[in-house]
């Protein structure tokens, strides 16, 4: 079994290394799959639904088929067929140019028999809503855990919460839209997607073509974010390959806006009504929750709970509720931040009822150590002694107010990974593998395994990704499980690959291997010293290249995290004022500190917008969006971030993920501290001027 | 039938419309968002430019096709009743760009947007401009994914027509580089990490470079004011504050 060794004496495992793809990124040079210009390419559209719910009786694809510079129409649903929701495919098209196929679009003729819809969530449960998917009253079978002795738990409470706590729609809003560019060779299929996955996504290419895998080659060089939204080849991807297929020309058919608003997925709503006690010596006791959720036409809809706090004995009930809109897809840390918002504010209202301090009531009930060092630490940060004691006392109208929340995650990676170092005689080393960079920075951490292995700096290693042609695959970007799932491979690979050069200069001068070092740019024979180049020019034809393979031992899972907030509440216009965060993380170990502190900002933005401003808005009598597009769908801007601590909070551990956990425990902790600034709790997000303006006055 | 693409060009209409009536309706040639204009900007409003067609003509051309889209057909009968667009009967101009000190003659459609011209437009030789940095993103000014410098001045490439360009020194993230010299604001950019999946970042960092133009001593509320044009997704703006805050010591 390989190990890390001690990373702290590494002078690069867990230092500050910049971004390799940096100099790309900043000079536009970067090409995305929005990006690639083939010779010959068309431009694919699509044709969507403006309407929520109807069976489709026309489609008429001949007046876009007539138009100049229009190659190819292609219908995505059957005449006879249900439309579902608003941004649901009809047709798509192929042009010479964008702004012709956006005119093919509007040539496009269809009819359609009009069916009730809905997309109100309260709504649809009702018997007289519409039934719009094969759920009784549009409500999948719920699902039940139970756990201890329940009616127990409530007799030994000394007090009891009872709440409703609920989160809005919030939608991925990638800036690079999903899309794909196809282009055919015979059968042959080469397809630049911006994807999480491009094994994955090759696959179910060649599933849907009918083709062995390997005529189908995926391609993400650089991808403008996915966040759980992009795996697979969608519909637009296979109508993009079709298109391509007819017009017998590359065709890139990239999502507008609005199509990426309403179709490529969300994060699905949640409603819970809960119920929990406590002993007043700070024990949690009981905890019964009933809760739903819409993913639109989707399942997929939930939130964890209870969670993070130990509660013997609880019962828990969730399901899914269907409306007619775009289904949900996974969306970093699936179910945490719903759950975790109303844990969080459960725990405070808890914690004041049986009048405790609410970190105090909070670590009498985690039984997870780091999370308890990493409340220490953040209390500290943020002067959580500053808090005030009576929520809501501070004199004048605007109000400052300190709140914490907290989170878990898995992370730990997996089998899967397949990856090869080579060495060339020319010095230059490669690092090969099939994951992709979301922006995670996952090309910068592999540079930094290898280089850190061969004794070289990160710029030295060239690293191949993002390409399923090598053959070396990876798993899907999701679940933060690539770092965790893809280091210890291709740290083993380097491994090898290095002990396969000591090989072969042990051989080559007739030493023992033992004598031949390799450290810091050089190699060290007995008394000789070669630079790298030197050493490596030794294998004259021959080429270095070893594969890694898995190691338990260099990753692991469960990353515990907390974050505080100090807001400012302006109790006459309702305004939240964010004036700072502390995010303190369990990375595990650490590969490059630099991008770990981006993706912990990032997450902790993530949240902000969830906490404040983002809201997918769905308008009752027409079934449509109301903002699908950026300027009335908020997601946090500049004016919005506060000050941040982005706390990377070094544990002994291995290699672990951390994309997702990052973004869970914000929410949790604004509420909590708008709730300290004002004395009046708001249990739904986004927490808008209008709800605590509304709070304010009932309360 | 597309509402959203629709309403983006009505969106564009509506803006370039309440400039021109806001300037007692004359026509404005771009959505700077900078507040102070070139002095000598109102005298080139009722130029006929060289394509021998006038910008008010250009848009009134315009105006049959983007109001008959307007409405979404709902029955077959109803969508006779309107004519769609199509490719016939638009008028074409070539129009010559300098982007980056290179001069580019291209074809263009009154509508083409100078966003759909540097990442997509070939020039009349054929050859593709191919300068992809300035992304599409919300395609109606509200992310700043599209931001290039037009007279120095950042502007958002999807909100200004390619005529209007005409006779302007349009800047792009790929020319922000002096001889492979990455900008200071690169530079920056890359030390502080102030990116990640990087999508959003030359607009970022031609946005940047106009804010360090104009104020080379910036506040990080004025940072934060003057980028408050751009969204990123990643949520690097910590980093970007840091950046151009390191930047404009640098460029002392």
């Amino acid at each position: 079994m390989a190990e890390w060794g001690e990373a702290r004496k590494s002078s690069l495992l867990g230092k500050y290394t910049q971004r390799l793809s940096g100099p790309q990124k900043v000079t536009g040079q970067a090409k995305y799959t929005f990006d690639i210009n083939r010779p010959g390419m068309l431009y694919g559209r699509i044709l969507r639904s403006h309407i929520p719910r109807g069976t489709l009786t026309a489609l008429d694809l001949s007046p876009a088929q007539q138009m100049p510079g229009v190659k190819a129409a292609i219908p995505l649903i059957e005449v006879g067929k249900e439309i579902r929701y608003e941004g649901q495919e009809i047709a798509a098209v192929a042009a010479d140019t964008k702004d012709i196929a956006a005119d093919a679009i509007r040539a496009i003729r269809f009819d359609y028999d009009p069916l009730d819809h809905v997309v109100d969530l309260g709504e649809a449960m009702s018997e007289s809503s519409p039934q719009i998917r094969d759920w009784e009253n549009n409500q999948s079978d719920r699902q039940i855990d139970e756990k201890g002795d329940l009616q127990a738990g409530w007799t030994t409470a000394d007090a009891v919460v009872e709440a409703t706590y609920s989160t809005e729609v919030q939608v991925h809003t990638c800036l690079e839209s999903h899309g794909h560019v196809a282009e055919w060779d015979g059968d042959q299929l080469t397809v630049w997607a911006s994807t999480q996955a491009v094994f994955g996504t090759r696959r179910d290419f060649a599933r849907h073509f009918e083709l062995p895998e390997d005529k189908v080659r995926v391609i993400t060089e650089h991808m403008g974010g996915g966040f759980g939204s992009k795996f697979g080849p969608g519909v637009e991807g296979r109508a993009a390959a079709k298109l391509a297929k007819e017009t017998g020309q590359p065709v890139k058919l990239m999502l507008t806006r609005k199509g990426e608003q309403n179709t490529a997925g969300n994060r699905p709503s949640m409603v819970q009504h809960v119920k929990a006690g406590a002993t007043k010596e700070g024990k949690l006791v009981a905890y019964e929750v009933s809760g739903y959720g819409t993913s639109g036409l989707g399942g997929g809809a939930g939130f964890t709970g209870p969670y993070v706090y130990q509660v013997p004995n609880y019962r828990t009930e969730k399901f899914n509720v269907a409306i007619n809109a775009g289904s949900g897809r996974a969306f970093r840390a699936p179910r945490h931040p719903q759950g975790a918002f109303a844990m969080d504010s459960l725990m405070d209202e808890l914690a004041e009822k049986i009048g405790m301090d609410s970190l105090e009531f909070r670590k009498l009930n985690d039984p997870n150590e780091i999370r308890h060092a990493e409340y220490d630490r953040g209390a500290e940060e943020i002067g959580w002694n500053r808090r005030q004691k009576v929520a809501g006392s501070a004199p004048g109208i605007q109000k400052r107010g300190i709140g914490v929340g907290s989170g878990q995650w898995g992370g730990g990676g997996g089998k899967g990974t397949k990856a090869r170092v080579n060495i060339n005689s020319d010095g230059t080393v490669e690092a090969v593998t099939g994951t992709q960079d979301l922006g995670t920075g996952i090309r910068t951490a592999i540079a930094i395994i290898v280089a850190d292995e061969l004794g070289l700096q990160p710029t030295d290693i060239t690293v191949k990704i993002g390409d399923t042609l090598p053959g070396l695959p990876s798993g899907g970007s999701g679940g933060s499980q690539t770092t965790p799932s893809v280091s210890p491979v291709v740290k083993t690979a380097a491994m090898a690959a290095k002990e396969s050069l000591i090989n072969h200069l042990a051989e080559k001068v007739n030493v023992a291997a033992d004598e031949v070092v390799i450290k810091e740019g050089s190699v060290t024979i007995g008394n000789n010293q070669l630079s790298w180049k030197e050493a490596a020019s030794t294998l004259g034809m021959e080429t270095i290249s070893e594969e890694g393979s898995w190691d338990e031992n260099l990753r692991e899972g469960g990353a515990a995290g907390a974050q505080f907030a100090e807001v400012e509440v302006d109790t006459e216009t309702g305004q939240v004022k964010l004036i700072k965060i502390v995010a303190v993380q369990d990375c595990g170990l650490i590969i490059n500190r630099l991008a770990t502190e981006s993706q912990i900002n990032g997450g902790v933005i993530g949240g902000i917008g969830y906490a404040l401003l983002e809201d997918r808005i769905m308008d009752g009598q027409t079934g449509r969006s109301l903002n699908s597009n950026l300027i009335d769908y908020k997601v946090a801007g500049a004016q919005e971030i506060p000050e941040i601590r982005a706390i990377a909070h070094d544990t002994d551990r291995k290699v672990t993920g951390i994309g997702e956990p990052v973004t869970i425990p914000t929410a949790g902790a604004i509420a909590n501290a708008v709730y300290n600034a004002i004395g009046v709790r708001v249990r739904s997000l986004p927490i808008t001027p209008d709800k605590v303006l509304t709070a304010l006055e009932e309360a | 039938m597309d509402v959203g693409y629709t309403y983006a060009i009505l969106f564009k209409k509506y803006v370039l419309l309440q400039d021109w009536l806001s300037k007692g309706g004359q026509m404005a040639e771009d959505t700077t968002r900078s507040t102070d204009q070139p002095e000598d900007r109102q005298k080139d409003l009722h130029q006929v430019n060289k394509t021998g067609l006038s910008r008010r003509n250009f848009l009134k051309g315009l105006g049959t096709g983007a109001v008959a889209a307007t409405v979404a057909p709902a029955t077959l009968a109803e969508a006779d009743s309107h004519s769609a667009t199509t490719g016939a009967e638009i008028t074409r101009a070539t129009v010559k760009l300098s982007i980056n000190q290179q001069v580019y003659q291209i074809e263009v459609e009154p509508r083409t947007t100078l966003l759909t011209v540097l990442r997509d437009g070939i020039d009349t030789g054929g050859q593709r401009i191919d300068l992809t940095g300035a992304k599409e993103v919300c395609d109606r000014g509200a992310c700043g994914g599209c931001t290039i410098l037009v007279d120095g001045r950042s502007v958002y490439s999807c909100m200004m027509l390619a005529i209007d360009a005409e006779g302007k020194e349009i800047t792009t993230v790929e020319g922000l580089a002096d001889d492979n010299e990455l900008h200071p604001v690169q530079e920056a950019f890359i030390e502080h990490d102030a990116l990640m999946c990087g999508f959003c970042t030359p607009g970022f960092v031609v946005a940047s470079k106009a804010i360090l133009d104009q104020n080379p001593n910036p506040t990080r509320e004025e940072i934060q004011a003057e980028l408050s044009g751009n969204i990123c997704r990643c949520g690097t703006y910590p980093f970007i504050f840091e950046a151009v805050a390191s930047a404009a010591k640098k460029m002392k």
